[in-house]
């Protein structure tokens, strides 16, 4: 079980420049969605952009993230930047 | 298995099967929501596919993750490179790139 915000600042505090929208729609805090963007992600293929975002979530995707269905973006590409 | 083994076991299945599928349950009956949307996936796209259940083989489960670095089942693999999770093949569903790529396959 994890907390959707936790998962947000993970991501936030490992990837540069890194906004996370995560939610558990089901609400189960085990099955997740998360929409991330981050200048890392510049110049990746989309496999290498959801590694990284994987590789800052380390043991936590073994553990307490039974799933998460994600979608990245870089900054240029985010369709909510304000 | 051996560590060594199951890596290889895992190569040969991508490399003899131009299109593989690596998922929870079978095409008839997936055992996740992940991995029944990617066989859905596959079959509007009109792929000849085969897959394999992790969860009939432990070491090919954790084996899969260490073979493509990747934490989550399904995966796919086409021509034997690993192409990515659910998310990725829909993403390349909606944006027509999966289509492409396995048209291309039955040409040849």
């Amino acid at each position: 079980m994890m907390e959707p915000t936790k998962i947000a600042e993970i991501l936030q505090a490992s990837l540069p420049d890194c906004q996370a929208l995560v939610s558990d729609n089901a609400g189960d805090k085990e099955h997740f969605q998360a929409e991330v963007v981050s200048s890392a992600f510049e110049g990746r293929s989309r496999i290498q952009q959801h590694r990284l975002v994987y590789q800052a979530l380390g043991d936590h995707m073994k553990g307490d993230i039974h799933a998460l269905a994600l979608k990245t973006y870089t900054p240029s590409k985010w369709p909510n930047k304000a | 298995m051996s560590e060594r083994s199951v890596q290889d076991f895992i190569k040969d299945l991508v490399t003899q099967n131009q299109v593989m599928l690596f998922m929870k349950g079978n095409k008839f009956f997936p055992a996740c929501g992940f991995s029944a949307k990617s066989v859905q996936i596959l079959k509007m796209n009109g792929a000849t596919f085969e897959t394999f259940d992790v969860l009939s083989d432990p070491d090919v489960r954790s084996g899969i993750k260490e073979f493509a670095q990747w934490p989550t089942i399904p995966q796919l693999y086409i021509n034997g490179e690993f192409l990515g999770g659910s998310d990725i093949m829909m993403e390349m569903h909606e944006n027509g790139e999966l289509k492409t790529m396995i048209e291309g396959l039955s040409a040849n």
